[in-house]
C-alpha cells in the first residue's frame, strides 16, 4: 500500500514541476503587468550594448520590459533547439546564416513580412545580402543586425623589413603571392602570411575571387574547377614554406600569430578589429587592405540577425522590439561599443572612426562586392565534412584537387539527405 | 566506490536475504518491506533517469528525429548507415586504441602502488596525492594545459625534447600522433585513481605472507609476482572493467583538445565524440541513437566476457 501511494506522489509530483519548467516566461510575472521578453544572445561582449539598448526601448516603451540570457556559443544551439522543443525558447534570440534556413524550414520562427508590410519598415537600410541570408521561401525572418567582412591584415614594420610596399587595392593573387615570399623569414621564424583551414577567413573568400562557388542550386561546388583554384591559393602557400601548415595553425591561430608579430599578413574579420586595437604593437603598425583581387573581387559577408520564435505569444511586444533594434538609434548604441559593425546603413562611420590608427573603412568599402556566407538547411554536416577532407592538403598531404573532389562528392550525398 | 566487486559482501547479502524469506514465510514481510523502501530511491532514480531514457534512445534510433518534434518511423535506416558509414569504422579503431592504452594504465599503477607500500618509504601520503592530483583536476583544464605543453612551436615537451637533440612535432595535429597525444593524457590523469586502488588493495594483503616468503627466500621480485600479484587480481579485475568502460566513452579530453579545424581531428574521433557530433552538430539524433545503442553494446559484450573469464585468474582469498 505505502508502495502504490509512493507511487502515485511521485506522478502527482510530475505535472508541478513541469507547469514550474514552463511557467517561467509566460506570466507577464510581477513587474506590474509589464509584458516580459526574453532575449537570447550568446556573446558576453556585447551584453552591456545590448542592456543599453534594452533601456533605450524599454524608456520608449514603458510597457515593455527585456530581459537579456546569455548562453555561451558552444551550448547555445543545442540549448536553443531543446528549448524549442519544450516550449520554453526565448521570445527574441540571435540567428546565425548556418542556422537560419534550419529554423526558418521547420516553422519555428515567426515570419516577419507581416509586421514589416504593416509598419512600412524599410529594410532597403541593411545590406541585401544580410536580408536575402534570412530570407526563406520569399519569406523574411530576422532582422539583421551587425554584420562582418574579411580583410587583409599586414604588419608595416615586418613590410618595411623585407622592403615590400605595403597591400593596397591594387593587389591580385600575384602580389599576394610575390609579398608572401619575400615577406618569409626562417631565420626569424617568420611567415609571410597565415592560410588558415577556416572557411570564413580564408578560402570562402578566394573561391569567389577565383569565379568558384562552394554551393549553387543545392549542389556543392568544390569539384568546380575555379573553386579548386581558390583552394589551391593557399594550399600552394603552405606547400612553398611561405605559409604555416595547418599543424602549426591548430597548436597557434593565425591571429595568435599575427598578434606575436610571427606573420607578415592575415585574414581576418572585422570584428576582431577592437581585439587587435589592445595589442600595442599591432595598434602602432598593424594596418588593413582591401583583399587581393583573384579573377573577380570578393569577400565574405556574415551578420547576425535577431529573429522571432514562432511559439511566442508576445510576438506583437517581440517585433517592436527586433523593429527597435533594426533601428538608426539602436545601430548607433551598439556601434559606439566598438564591439560589432552595425549593419544598418551610414552608422558604420562611427565604429570606423573608433579606431583611427586602422583605415576601418577598407571593411566597409568592400560591402560593394561581399558574397553572402554559403548555408543550405543542415550547413553544419558539410561543414564538418571541409575540415575532415581538408585537412592533408591543407598540410602537405595529398593533392588539393582530389580532396575538393571527395569533398564535393560527400557534400552532395548530404545534401541529398535534405532533402 | 559503491560498484567495488565485494564477493564476500555479496554472499552475505544473498544469505541474508535467503535467511529473511526463510523466517517470514509467504509474501514480503516486514524487513524485505523495509528493505524495499531502503532501495527505493536509488530503484527511482534508475528507472527515472536511466532505464526510461535507454527505452527511449533506443526507440529513437528506429526515428528520423525531428530537431523540433516531429519523429518518424524509418526501421533500421539509422542502424544502415552506422554500418556504412566510414567515419564509424574509424572512430571504432581510435576508440579501440584508447582502451588498449587505458588499459596500460593498470600495470603503471600497479608497479607504482607496490613502490609506494615499500615498507620505510617517507612521504607516502605526498606522493599519492600528487598521482591523484590529475584525475580530481577537470578535463577541461587538463586537456588546456597538456594542448600548451604538447604545442609544437612553444610548447615544453618540444622544448625539453630540443635539450637532447630530438626534432618534436605538432603532437596534437599531427594524424599520425595526436591520438597517442590524448591518450597518454589520459593516461596520466587516470594512473592516480587506479594507484588508489591498487594501494588499498595492497594494504590488505597480509605481511605475513611477505615474510613467510622471505624466510623460504623469495626475493622482491619473486614476492611481487607470486604474492602481490595474485592477491590483488581481484582490484585489478575490478580496475580493468572500470578501466575499459571509461575509455570507450571517452570524449571530454578529446573534445578540449582537439579544435574543429585541426587536421586531425578525424583520427581522433571517439565514438562518443562522433555521436556529440551527430546529435548536437549535424542534427541526426537518430543516427547517434542508433550510435549509442551500438556502443551500449559493445560496452555490455566486452564487461560480459571481462566477467566470463574473470575465474581463470582473479584469485578471491
Amino acid at each position: 500500500m505505502r508502495r502504490r501511494s509512493l507511487l502515485a506522489g511521485a506522478v502527482a509530483a510530475t505535472p508541478v514541476l513541469a507547469t514550474g519548467c514552463s511557467g517561467g516566461g509566460d506570466s507577464p510575472d510581477g513587474s506590474g503587468g509589464r509584458t516580459v521578453l526574453r532575449y537570447g544572445m550568446w556573446d558576453p561582449l556585447q551584453v552591456p550594448g545590448m542592456r543599453k539598448i534594452a533601456k533605450a526601448f524599454e524608456a520608449e516603451h514603458p510597457e515593455i520590459s527585456v530581459k537579456i540570457e546569455v548562453t555561451p556559443f558552444d551550448a547555445y544551439w543545442t540549448t536553443l533547439k531543446t528549448a524549442m522543443r519544450g516550449g520554453s525558447a526565448p521570445d527574441v534570440f540571435w540567428m546565425n546564416a548556418v542556422n537560419i534556413q534550419l529554423y526558418a524550414s521547420n516553422g519555428v520562427l515567426r515570419p516577419l513580412d507581416e509586421f514589416i508590410e504593416r509598419d512600412g519598415f524599410d529594410m532597403g537600410v541593411h545590406p541585401g545580402e544580410l536580408v536575402g541570408m534570412y530570407s526563406y521561401g520569399g519569406e523574411r525572418y530576422a532582422m539583421p543586425k551587425d554584420f562582418d567582412t574579411i580583410g587583409l591584415w599586414y604588419n608595416k614594420e615586418l613590410f618595411d623589413r623585407a622592403g615590400v610596399p605595403y597591400p593596397d587595392d591594387t593587389w591580385t593573387w600575384d602580389t599576394l603571392r610575390d609579398a608572401a615570399a619575400e615577406l618569409t623569414d626562417p631565420s626569424r621564424g617568420v611567415h609571410g602570411i597565415t592560410g588558415e583551414m577556416w572557411r570564413q577567413y580564408t578560402y570562402y573568400n578566394t573561391i569567389p575571387q577565383a569565379g568558384g562557388y562552394v554551393i549553387r542550386d543545392g549542389r556543392s561546388g568544390f569539384d568546380d574547377p575555379r573553386t579548386i583554384e581558390g583552394l589551391r591559393l593557399w594550399t600552394d602557400m603552405i606547400d612553398r614554406g611561405w605559409s604555416p601548415s595547418q599543424s602549426a595553425m591548430t597548436d597557434t591561430r593565425g591571429r595568435q600569430l599575427y598578434l606575436s608579430e610571427r606573420t607578415a599578413m592575415n585574414y581576418d574579420l572585422s570584428a576582431m578589429a577592437s581585439q587587435m586595437y589592445a595589442s600595442p604593437a599591432i595598434r602602432d603598425h598593424g594596418g588593413v587592405a582591401v583583399l587581393p583581387r583573384g579573377r573577380e573581387r570578393a569577400t565574405t559577408i556574415h551578420g547576425l540577425a535577431n529573429a522571432i520564435s514562432g511559439k511566442s505569444p508576445r510576438a506583437g511586444a517581440a517585433w517592436e522590439f527586433v523593429k527597435f533594434m533594426g533601428s538608426r538609434r539602436a545601430a548607433e548604441i551598439q556601434a559606439r561599443e566598438g564591439v560589432t559593425i552595425s549593419s544598418y546603413a551610414g552608422t558604420q562611420d562611427i565604429w570606423v572612426k573608433s579606431m583611427p590608427e586602422f583605415e576601418l573603412r577598407h571593411f566597409i568599402d568592400m560591402l560593394d562586392y561581399a558574397v553572402p556566407y554559403p548555408a543550405s538547411k543542415y550547413t553544419a554536416a558539410w561543414e564538418n565534412l571541409q575540415t575532415q577532407l581538408l585537412g592533408r592538403p591543407w598540410t602537405g598531404k595529398g593533392g588539393i584537387e582530389e580532396a575538393a573532389r571527395t569533398l564535393a562528392r560527400q557534400m552532395n550525398l548530404a545534401l541529398e539527405q535534405e532533402k | 566506490m559503491a560498484v567495488f566487486p565485494s564477493t564476500a559482501a555479496a554472499q552475505a547479502a544473498g544469505r541474508t536475504g535467503r535467511r529473511t524469506r526463510k523466517a517470514t514465510g509467504r509474501g514480503p514481510g516486514r524487513t524485505q518491506r523495509s528493505a524495499y523502501l531502503f532501495i527505493a530511491p536509488i530503484a527511482l532514480g534508475f528507472l527515472v533517469f536511466y532505464l526510461w531514457p535507454l527505452l527511449q534512445t533506443f526507440y529513437f534510433s528506429f526515428t528520423s528525429f525531428g530537431v523540433f518534434g516531429g519523429n518518424t518511423w524509418v526501421g533500421g535506416e539509422n542502424y544502415q548507415r552506422v554500418v556504412q558509414d566510414v567515419t564509424v569504422g574509424r572512430a571504432l579503431l581510435n576508440t579501440l586504441v584508447y582502451m588498449a592504452m587505458g588499459l596500460v594504465t593498470l600495470p603503471v599503477a600497479i608497479v607504482l602502488a607496490d613502490l609506494m607500500n615499500r615498507p620505510g618509504l617517507r612521504g607516502v601520503s605526498v606522493y599519492r596525492a600528487l598521482y591523484f592530483l590529475p584525475f580530481i583536476t577537470l578535463p577541461t583544464a587538463v586537456g588546456l594545459v597538456w594542448n600548451w605543453l604538447y604545442n609544437g612551436d612553444f610548447g615544453m615537451v618540444n622544448e625539453a625534447l630540443s635539450v637532447i637533440g630530438v626534432d618534436g612535432r605538432y603532437w596534437v595535429s599531427d594524424p599520425s600522433t595526436a591520438v597517442y597525444a590524448i591518450g597518454t593524457v589520459m593516461v596520466w590523469s587516470q594512473v592516480g585513481y587506479y594507484l588508489i586502488i591498487f594501494i588499498a588493495g595492497i594494504k590488505a594483503i597480509p605481511r605475513d605472507y611477505y615474510e613467510a616468503a622471505q624466510l623460504d627466500g623469495a626475493g622482491p621480485v619473486r614476492r611481487f609476482f607470486r604474492i602481490t600479484l595474485p592477491l590483488l587480481s581481484p582490484s585489478i579485475f575490478f580496475a580493468s572493467v572500470i578501466c575499459v568502460i571509461n575509455s570507450l566513452q571517452q570524449f571530454d579530453l578529446i573534445y578540449v583538445m582537439m579544435s574543429p579545424v585541426n587536421p586531425a581531428l578525424g583520427s581522433t574521433q571517439s565514438i562518443v565524440t562522433l555521436f556529440y557530433k551527430w546529435a548536437f552538430e549535424e542534427n541526426s539524433q537518430g543516427g547517434a541513437a542508433a550510435l549509442a545503442f551500438l556502443l551500449m553494446l559493445l560496452i555490455a559484450g566486452l564487461t560480459y566476457l571481462q566477467f566470463r573469464f574473470q575465474k581463470r585468474w582473479v584469485h578471491y582469498a
